[in-house]
This record gives structure tokens, C-alpha cells and sequence, in this order.
């Protein structure tokens, strides 16, 4: 049964009060003796009016109308939709943690700083860098923070001519608007029959003005970047760095290390990668780990180990500074930790080693019936090309929402732009075989319907708690808050 | 083996799985991973630990370190020790909420889309401003976006900010803007406030955005009478800082005229956790809704016309506009706004009125007191908020160390952040303090030297 | 060939129209990209009395899940502009060739007139952009 949902608003009576709060114990005095009338408030603050009782309904009721990894399976594509391990809440929630100044002494806060300093060696161990900073509270905002240590690092040589980034056709929208924020400028790389970047088009544009190029290794179309080798030393050559998006690291744990392939600054996501919540679009974390020569240039504070006492260090006299207002999100860190300690070196072996395997095996059962442009041992993902279905009347995004029908959340559709109509489609290590067939005999499903009744496909979805919607009128004519009628 | 029980595959199934592949083995599924870069052994980490031994680690590591249940915090400078109602861990720990991902797919995400287009009504309400994002990463990074959306909306890239704006604001500030070859220059202080005559005197046509906090970063409500005026005889653009709980009692930031409204959000029934994750809160006049940075929701019908939510004008966001987008912005704080929105939600109208007007009532309760401490002054003359700079007669670092003997984290210390503030300390006020712990505080202040 | 087209245009390969009229020219958007870039919800127009230069961006056409730059198609100074499109974008769709004209210009380099196609070869531009 489709109906929407009364807004807070709507519920709201003039009376009620969902709060308790103890009656002010110091002496009062009168407001206007310490806030002039001119300094206050003059509009009413309409915010709702309701009982406890009425805004855990409200949410508990929301939540039913959403998706959640914990619902099913999640196979968005570049996103790696893991499961969320339960004890990794539990670990950030730990008063220790939750209830914590960014100010306090630094020697009250050694737990934290002990942590912070373990997970940066963690981190070290696996990417192959020399040093991290954990500052950045998302993939974008470490890929800014890694655009600005290669620029502080060009700039401290004196070398201020490198004004281009280079990215590949294939790069996730982020990597672009980054180079832009970081005031550079963007030069495309074309991919290869082989989905791969190409090398000769590369080598023909890198000169003495390329600062970095930024890439994924799997890139976007899931495929593994075989000449990284020649591509770093092309870059190299003419004085530029690499940069590693760790959009894709969860391809590679334990198997090969970014440092390892030539990359000098690398971010991870760690919402991705290290199974901590993706929360409806956030909080992440993005730290940035870099290679030696880029050390000095890190945002402060650093953390460092002394005797077993740890400490922030600002004593960096080259550092860009500061990209977020204190230490980034720490309490994203904590799960992350928590998770990289318990699966410890063979563990996240195996959880590439099977992210790859469900990649393989579920391109393998669907390729029978959907167009797959690269035909080739995919890593943790694998995109399709709708274009066929497309032609008889249901593209890409007519499947994704066939899918919401049937109980499953759709791969992430239309992204990478290089190929048409696609599906991109990242299972993850933490889905079982049986849920890997289901999934690929429902798609088999669409397909049939797809022949039978494409004009049908095309309308849905019918089973969700609201039909499709409407993104055309709320473009062209925005309500962006509720108002009073 | 370790981490096993995340992973539900089975050796059968990937023996099974591996021979529809046409593969022999998982490591032939990596291949094409050039020898040369192939990590040769194990990688070398600690020994994996089992849900109870990470427990008891975690456990251990949390104990070491002070915090709001252990002590009375009087920190504020940014991040604040206010009380957090259960109803919010609750909420935020529907696993529908918190292990979804940005919602993409509308038809299966009304639960977040909803909650965030009340999230963006209730950030109006407070702010009186027309148009919220979903949120920034938190109040630093909002405050650089909202600079940097001032240089967008009016074409223009030199930027005068107040130094009574957060230091570890202006640190993000500067970074960002040294990086993209924005030009930023400070307003310095006159008496704990932005200097009004050096703001007129800075100001020109080629200025895109003035930065303000209000209460400043010391607790003081500026004047801003006349100020967006001044601002806009040059066609730049007022952005302000806000304190979300000061705003349930003091003038909104349409009220004296502001353009963009940014803060952070934390205090909004938001855990501390050593500085995040927090909420960046942004907003803005309607007109500048297209320069504005993150993701928006909107409202729409679905096909039999019934009420829902998408995300909208998308167009100014990485995944489409990719070089030209407003930012670069993907993955905010949503979670934290929607424990924001609770927030909102269970303290309505009153609750945020009364928690406003005890913090107020008690930073001046504190105010009187210690400052009629032997030793101890006002940094600044003025009115405060919920916190105020003191300067106390010794080393504010030996002084707190002292406090944290009776379980007490002190005061922020403003030397470092403001090389001419030896001796200053900035004390916090929220709600949650007692007329018993702040006369303990003052006790001890009392007490040393 | 399913895009429309109209005798007495000349095109870019940018998928504009211009309408020559003496030392002047009305720009708009072809039926080829409107199509492509589904319904039009957002137009940015120039301003009245901005330069704009041939092959540079004048005006920015927004779909739901698409941005696409308007090239002009000449050099010159923009004299009108239709700001029926901004309350209106989806003229772009429904009338592309007629009352979702973008902007009207003086020329200011007639040379210029010898990049753009006349409708056959238009036409023939697209069959090939089809093809890819």
C-alpha cells in the first residue's frame, strides 16, 4: 500500500515537548540585562512540537522506508556496500572515545592518540606508504589534501609551472572537481580496447607542467592496471607523482600495495575498504598516506610515539596545515581499527581474494545474459552495458528500479560515463554464493521481462513504498524545506 | 583464520565458484598483477584478534583517556559538552539509517531523504535562511565552502575574514585557498570583536565574501547592525558562523542580513569524539542555492502522485559536472545531521529556548564570579554567550593540569592560537553544568596561586 | 532520420542553430541535443552586452542528470536574450527550433560564418555522430 509519510511538521502540536531537561540552579537574571532586546531572536522558531513517543514513531517509521546493507544485498558499484560489523558501533560509542575534547591535554587523551598512531603503522603496513595523516573526513576530501601535499612539494622546488593534473575518461566525477579545487587543471586520459589507460596517449601528454596523475588501480571499469609499471615511470620521468584513489582497494589487500606499484600520495576510504558505515551519505574518512619526500608536507598535527608516551606533533614547519578543524573523523577511525584488527593480515587477504571471486563469479553467470563490453578477469567489480535492453525500451535505470522490486538494491547504473548505459556492479566479499545466484537469476528475470514487456519495466517500480519520482519537477520547480500553508 | 565470520564462503562454494569461472584457483583471478608489484609473502600485521580480545583492547585504550563522564568539562572553543537526549543513539542505530549509502535510488531511500529534507527545513528555521544542504564535514570546512561559494556567486576571489572567527577555521581557510590561488585577507580585533573601521577600510568592489562568527570564537555577540549593509554597498557577500543552539535567543543571520549562514552542528546532540565526526552546517539565500556546494534534497510526486523526496539540482555536484562542479564534495555527515534532526525534533521550540537561555545564564553566572577572583580579568569587554576569555594569573597549561586533578577539563588556552593571548583561557557553558560545579570551578581558580 | 532540422539554418557541430539576419543572429539549441539531453530543467543565460567568442561557452543548458555548455557559434556581443527559457527551459524540448531561440548577437567577424554547415550537411553530421 503507497502512501507518504507525514513530515515532523505536519504532527507537530503546540504543547507538546519531547525534552526533560533540570530547572536552571544558578541565579537568573533578566534577559535583557545580559542580551539586549536588539540582540535577540525577533521571528519565532518554528520547529515541531512533539512527545517522545511521537519522534521515535516518526523515525522508527522512516527507517522502514529505507535500504540498508543490513536489508539485503547492496552491489553499488565503486562503493564497496560491505557489511558493518556491529562491534565496530560499539567500539566508537565507548564513552573513552564518544565523550572526548578535541582540546583536552594531550595527556589525557593517550588512548586516543595510541590508537590514532596504531592504525597509522596499520595503514603503513598495508598501502606500503612511509607515513599517513588521518585528517581527511572523506575519499574527496583526502583526494584534495593529496593534490595539495603534491603541490606543496612541487612548490618547495621551486617547480611552479605544473599547473595540469591528469586523469583517466574512466576517473569517478570527484577526481576531476578535486583538481579543480586544488586550482589545477584537468587533462583526460582516453582508455585503451582494453578498458585500460592508454599509454601511448598518456606518454604524448605528460611534460615538464604535469603535476600528478590521479588514478585508480582497479580502475572504475574493475580492471586491474597492467602497465602501472611503465605509466609510473613515464610520470616519474618528467617530474610528476602519482596518486592512488583508494576507491578500489578492496581488489587488492595483501596481494599488492600501492606503494609498492610507484605511487607517491595514496588515499583510502575507509567507509569503503575497512566496513565501516556509509550512514546515507556519510560520515567517511579518507586518510592520505604518502611516500618519504612527501612527509613534511602533511597536515598537522602528526602523531607520534616517544617512550610509549604519544603526542601531536605541529612542529612542521613546511606542512600545508589544516583541512579539517581538528583531527578528522576520529570516531570513523575507531571502527575502521577496530576492523583491520580483527582481520589482520590473512583475513583482509581473504576478503580480497573472495571480493574478487563474487566479482568473477557473478560476471560470469550474468555475461550469459547481459552485454559485457570487457571480457577479461575482473577485480571486486564489473560493469555491463545496458544498451541492448536499452534499444527494445528499458535501459540501465528502468533495471535498477525492476530490482528495487524485487528486494535488491540495484548496482550503481550510468557511471563509468565510458560505457553506455551501465551497470556497475560490485558484490563484495561478505555476500554468500546463494545470494550471488539469486541475484543473477533475478536479473535473468528482468531480462525476460524486458523482452516480453519492456514499456512495463520501464514504469516501475510497483512494490516500493512510493512509485518512481518525479526528478524532472523537482529540478525545474525546487521545494527544498517544508513551509508553513 | 580471522575475520571469518564476515565472510560466508565456503571452501565448496568457492571450489564451485571458481569452475563456473573456468579459474583453477583465486590467484589466477589476479593475474594480471604484474610480478614486479606483487606483494611477495604476508603482509606484516599484528595477529588478528577475536571480537572479545578487541573488546578488552578497545576497552583498555578508552580508559586512558579523560572525558565528559569522568570529568566536568568546561572546553569549548568549537565543540561543546551539551546534553545529548537517548532518543538520538536510538534512532541513529536503525541499522536502515546508519548502513545505507547516499541515496541514489529514491524509491528505496524516503526514509533518509525525508529525514534530511527536515534536516534543510529545521536549519532554516533556526538560521531564517531559505535553502539548507545536507551538511559539510564540519563547521571549518563549511565556512571554507561557504568562502569559497561567496567567490563563485559573485566572480570575484579575494575573501576578508574576521580574526575572531576559530583559528582552526581560518587554518582550513588558508589552506584551501593558498591552494586554489584565492586571496584572503584577516580583519584583526578591536576588543574581542571584529574591528569595524579596519572592515570598513578593507573593504572593496573586489571583495566576494566577509566572514563573521557569531558568538565569535571568544563567546561575544557581535554587533552586526549595519554590517551587511556595508557589505552589500560593495556587492560582496556576509557569511556567518553560528553557533545552532545561540540562535534559539539571539537575532537570526537574516535578521541582520546575511547571505550564507554556516557553523557547526555538534552541539546539536552530537558525541564530541575528539573533534569528529561532527555536522557542517550550511545554508543560504534562495538565489544563491545553485553556487551552493553538497548534496540537496527536494520535493516531488512519484507516478501516482503521492508525496516524495529526491536528491535535486544535481547538476552542481562532482558526479555530473565533474571540473565545474561547486565542490568536490561527496560522501558529508549525514548520519550526524539526521542525529542533528532528533535533536531539533525532540527539543522543539522550548527545549532549544531553555537550553539557550541556561547556557547564557550560566556562562554569566561563571562570568561574574571568576572574574572577580583575585587575579583573574576579562579578556574583553562585551556580552557573552556561553563562553568567555579570562585571563588567569599563571600558565594556563600548570592550571589545568591542576584542574584535572579534581577531575575537571579546564579551559581552551588561547597563547597558541593567538600569539598575543599569553595567559588567556577561553571557559565553556553549557546546560549540562551546575551551579555546584561551576562554584567548584571558581573554588579551584581560586585556590591556585 | 529521427532529429529535426530547418531549411535556412546554419549549424555547429555542437548541435547549435544560428539564424543569420543581416549583421545579426539568433542562437538556440538543435533537436539532436535536446534529445540527448532529455527534459531541460535549468537554462543559464549570458547577460545582455557580454562578449562572447566563437567555439567559447555562452549559455549552460541543465537536464536532470546532465550539464551541457551552449558554444556560440559565432564571435559578437549578445543584444537579447530569451528569459522566457528561465521559467520556461522546457521550450528547449518542446520547441527548440522557435520560441526556445537562446539569444540574439551582433556579429562582430562575418568570417567566421564560413565554419558553420547548411542543413544537408548538418544532417549528414549527425548520421555519422549516430554511427560512432
Amino acid at each position: 500500500m503507497r502512501k507518504s509519510k507525514a513530515l515532523l511538521f505536519e504532527m507537530s502540536r503546540s504543547g507538546r515537548q519531547g525534552y526533560s531537561l533540570p530547572s536552571c540552579d544558578v541565579p537568573v537574571k533578566p534577559l535583557e540585562q545580559i542580551v539586549p532586546h536588539s540582540l535577540q531572536r525577533s521571528s519565532d522558531l518554528d520547529l515541531p512540537e512533539l512527545s517522545e513517543v511521537e519522534v521515535i514513531r516518526h523515525y522508527t517509521e522512516l527507517s522502514t522506508r529505507n535500504f540498508g546493507v543490513d536489508t539485503g544485498f547492496y552491489p553499488l558499484g565503486s562503493c564497496t556496500m560491505k557489511y558493518n560489523p556491529k562491534v565496530n558501533e560499539e567500539a566508537a560509542m565507548l564513552p573513552g572515545f564518544a565523550y572526548m575534547h578535541p582540546c583536552q591535554p594531550e595527556e589525557t587523551a593517550q588512548g586516543a592518540l595510541e590508537l590514532l598512531y596504531n592504525m597509522e603503522q596499520d595503514l603503513i603496513e598495508l598501502t606500503g606508504m612511509d607515513r599517513f595523516t588521518l585528517q581527511p573526513a572523506a575519499g574527496a576530501h583526502g583526494e584534495l589534501t593529496g593534490l595539495m601535499l603534491i603541490q606543496a612539494y612541487h612548490r618547495s622546488r621551486g617547480d611552479n609551472k605544473r599547473n595540469k593534473v591528469l586523469i583517466p575518461l574512466s576517473a569517478h566525477g570527484t577526481n576531476p572537481a578535486t583538481v579543480s579545487m586544488a586550482g589545477y587543471e584537468v587533462v583526460q586520459i582516453p582508455c585503451d580496447d582494453r578498458g585500460l589507460v592508454d599509454l601511448e596517449a598518456l606518454k604524448a601528454v605528460v611534460d615538464e607542467t604535469t603535476s600528478a596523475l590521479m588514478l585508480t588501480n582497479p580502475s572504475t571499469l574493475g580492471l586491474f592496471e597492467e602497465e602501472i609499471v611503465a605509466i609510473a615511470k613515464a610520470i616519474h620521468e618528467a617530474g610528476g607523482l602519482l596518486y592512488y584513489d583508494g576507491a578500489n582497494m578492496n581488489a587488492i589487500m595483501g596481494y599488492t600495495r600501492p606503494g609498492d606499484m610507484g605511487f607517491d600520495v595514496v588515499h583510502l576510504n575507509i567507509h569503503k575498504t575497512f566496513a565501516t558505515p556509509h550512514g546515507g551519505g556519510g560520515p567517511g574518512g579518507g586518510p592520505v598516506g604518502v611516500k618519504e619526500r612527501l612527509i613534511p608536507f602533511l597536515p598537522v598535527p602528526l602523531v607520534e610515539k616517544n617512550d610509549n608516551q604519544f603526542s601531536f606533533n605541529y612542529d612542521l614547519p613546511d606542512s600545508i596545515g589544516k583541512i579539517h578543524s581538528f583531527y578528522g573523523n576520529f570516531g570513523v577511525v575507531i571502527k575502521a581499527y577496530t576492523y583491520l584488527k580483527m582481520m589482520g593480515a590473512q583475513g583482509l587477504k581473504q576478503a580480497s581474494g573472495d571480493a574478487v571471486l563474487n566479482a568473477n563469479y557473478l560476471m560470469n553467470l550474468l555475461k550469459k545474459t547481459y552485454y559485457l563490453p570487457y571480457d577479461r578477469y575482473c577485480k571486486h567489480e564489473f560493469v555491463l552495458s545496458a544498451r541492448p535492453e536499452k534499444k527494445k525500451g528499458a535501459g540501465a535505470g528502468d533495471i535498477a528500479k525492476a530490482l528495487l522490486d524485487r528486494g535488491f538494491h540495484p548496482p550503481t547504473v550510468y557511471f563509468p560515463l565510458i560505457v553506455e548505459e551501465a551497470l556497475m556492479i560490485e558484490p563484495t566479499e561478505t555476500e554468500s554464493k546463494e545470494t550471488l545466484d539469486a541475484f543473477a537469476k533475478t536479473m535473468e528475470d528482468i531480462a525476460k521481462d524486458i523482452d516480453r514487456d519492456a514499456e512495463k519495466v520501464a514504469h516501475g517500480p510497483y512494490n516500493t513504498v512510493v512509485g518512481r519520482l518525479d526528478e524532472v519537477r523537482a529540478a525545474r520547480n525546487p521545494i527544498l524545506r517544508w513551509t508553513k500553508k | 583464520m580471522s575475520g571469518k565470520h564476515y565472510l560466508p564462503l565456503t571452501d565448496e562454494d568457492r571450489h564451485k565458484m571458481l569452475a563456473t569461472i573456468g579459474a583453477d584457483t583465486v590467484e589466477d583471478l589476479f593475474s594480471d598483477i604484474p610480478d614486479a608489484v606483487r606483494l611477495k609473502g604476508e603482509l606484516n600485521l599484528p595477529p588478528a584478534m577475536s571480537e572479545l580480545e578487541m573488546l578488552r583492547h578497545l576497552d583498555a585504550l578508552a580508559a586512558k583517556n579523560k572525558h565528559f563522564l569522568n570529568c566536568v568539562s568546561f572546553m569549548g572553543a568549537g565543540i561543546y559538552d551539551h546534553f545529548i537526549p537517548s532518543v538520538i543513539k536510538h534512532v541513529t542505530s536503525r541499522s536502515e539509517f546508519y548502513t545505507s549509502y547516499t541515496p541514489y535510488q529514491p524509491e528505496v531511500s524516503q526514509g533518509v531523504l525525508q529525514s534530511i529534507f527536515e534536516y534543510q527545513t529545521m536549519i532554516c528555521q533556526l538560521t531564517g535562511m531559505d535553502v539548507s544542504n545536507a551538511s559539510m564535514y564540519d563547521g571549518g570546512t563549511a565556512v571554507t565552502e561557504g568562502a569559497v561559494m561567496g567567490c563563485g556567486a559573485t566572480r570575484r576571489s579575494r575573501v576578508l575574514v574576521s580574526q575572531s572567527v576559530s583559528p582552526y577555521y581560518r587554518a582550513v581557510i588558508k589552506n584551501y585557498f593558498h591552494s586554489r590561488g584565492l586571496t584572503l585577507d584577516e580583519i584583526p580585533l578591536k576588543d574581542g570583536c571584529t574591528d569595524r573601521g579596519k572592515l570598513e577600510e578593507m573593504l572593496d568592489d573586489d571583495v566576494a565574501t566577509v566572514v563573521m562568527q557569531q558568538p565569535n570564537f571568544f563567546g561575544m555577540v557581535e554587533n552586526m547592525s549595519g554590517i551587511a549593509d556595508l557589505v552589500h554597498s560593495h556587492k560582496a557577500l556576509l557569511l556567518v558562523s553560528a553557533d545552532p543552539i545561540s540562535l534559539a535567543l539571539l537575532q537570526t543571520p537574516a535578521e541582520y542580513g546575511a547571505d550564507i549562514v554556516v557553523g557547526e552542528g555538534q552541539c546539536l546532540g552530537v558525541p564530541a569524539s575528539f573533534g569528529g565526526p561532527v555536522l557542517g552546517i550550511m545554508a543560504a539565500r534562495e538565489k544563491f542555492v545553485r553556487q551552493m556546494p553538497g548534496r540537496i534534497v527536494g520535493e516531488t510526486v512519484d507516478s501516482e502522485g503521492n508525496r516524495g523526496f529526491v536528491l535535486t539540482l544535481q547538476t552542481r555536484e562532482q558526479h555530473i559536472r565533474r571540473e565545474k562542479a561547486a565542490s568536490n564534495i561527496c560522501s558529508n555527515e549525514a548520519l550526524v545531521a539526521l542525529a542533528a534532526s532528533v535533536y531539533l525534533a525532540t527539543m522543539g521550540p522550548q527545549g532549544m529556548r531553555e537550553v539557550a537561555e541556561q547556557c547564557l545564564q550560566k556562562a554569566n553566572y561563571a562570568k561574574e564570579k571568576i572574574t572577580s577572583l583575585n587575579g583573574y580579568s576579562l579578556a574583553f569587554p562585551g556580552i557573552n554567550f556561553k563562553e568567555f576569555a579570562v585571563t588567569v594569573p599563571g600558565d594556563p597549561a600548570v592550571l589545568n593540569r591542576k584542574l584535572l586533578e579534581k577531575n575537571i577539563l579546564g579551559g581552551v588556552e588561547l597563547g597558541p592560537l593567538y600569539p598575543g593571548f599569553k595567559n588567556t583561557m577561553l571557559f565553556a557553558f553549557t546546560e549540562k553544568r551546575t551551579r555546584e560545579e561551576i562554584d567548584t570551578l571558581v573554588g579551584e581558580l581560586e585556590g591556585w596561586k | 532520420m529521427d532529429y529535426k532540422t530547418i531549411d535556412g539554418l546554419k549549424y555547429t557541430k555542437k548541435h547549435e542553430w544560428v539564424r543569420l539576419e543581416g549583421n545579426a543572429a539568433v542562437i538556440g539549441l538543435c533537436d539532436y541535443a535536446q534529445d540527448k539531453l532529455g527534459e531541460i530543467v535549468f537554462v543559464e543565460l549570458p547577460d545582455v552586452g557580454a562578449e562572447v567568442l566563437a567555439g567559447k561557452s555562452a549559455a549552460v543548458i541543465e537536464s536532470v542528470k546532465a550539464v551541457a555548455d551552449l558554444y556560440s557559434p559565432l564571435s559578437g556581443t549578445v543584444t537579447e536574450i530569451n528569459e522566457e527559457l528561465l521559467d520556461q527551459p522546457e521550450l528547449i524540448n518542446s520547441d527548440p527550433y522557435g520560441e526556445a531561440w537562446v539569444y540574439k548577437m551582433e556579429i562582430s567577424d562575418e568570417s567566421e560564418m564560413a565554419n558553420l554547415m547548411d542543413k544537408a550537411e548538418y544532417e549528414k553530421f549527425i548520421v555519422e555522430e549516430e554511427e560512432k
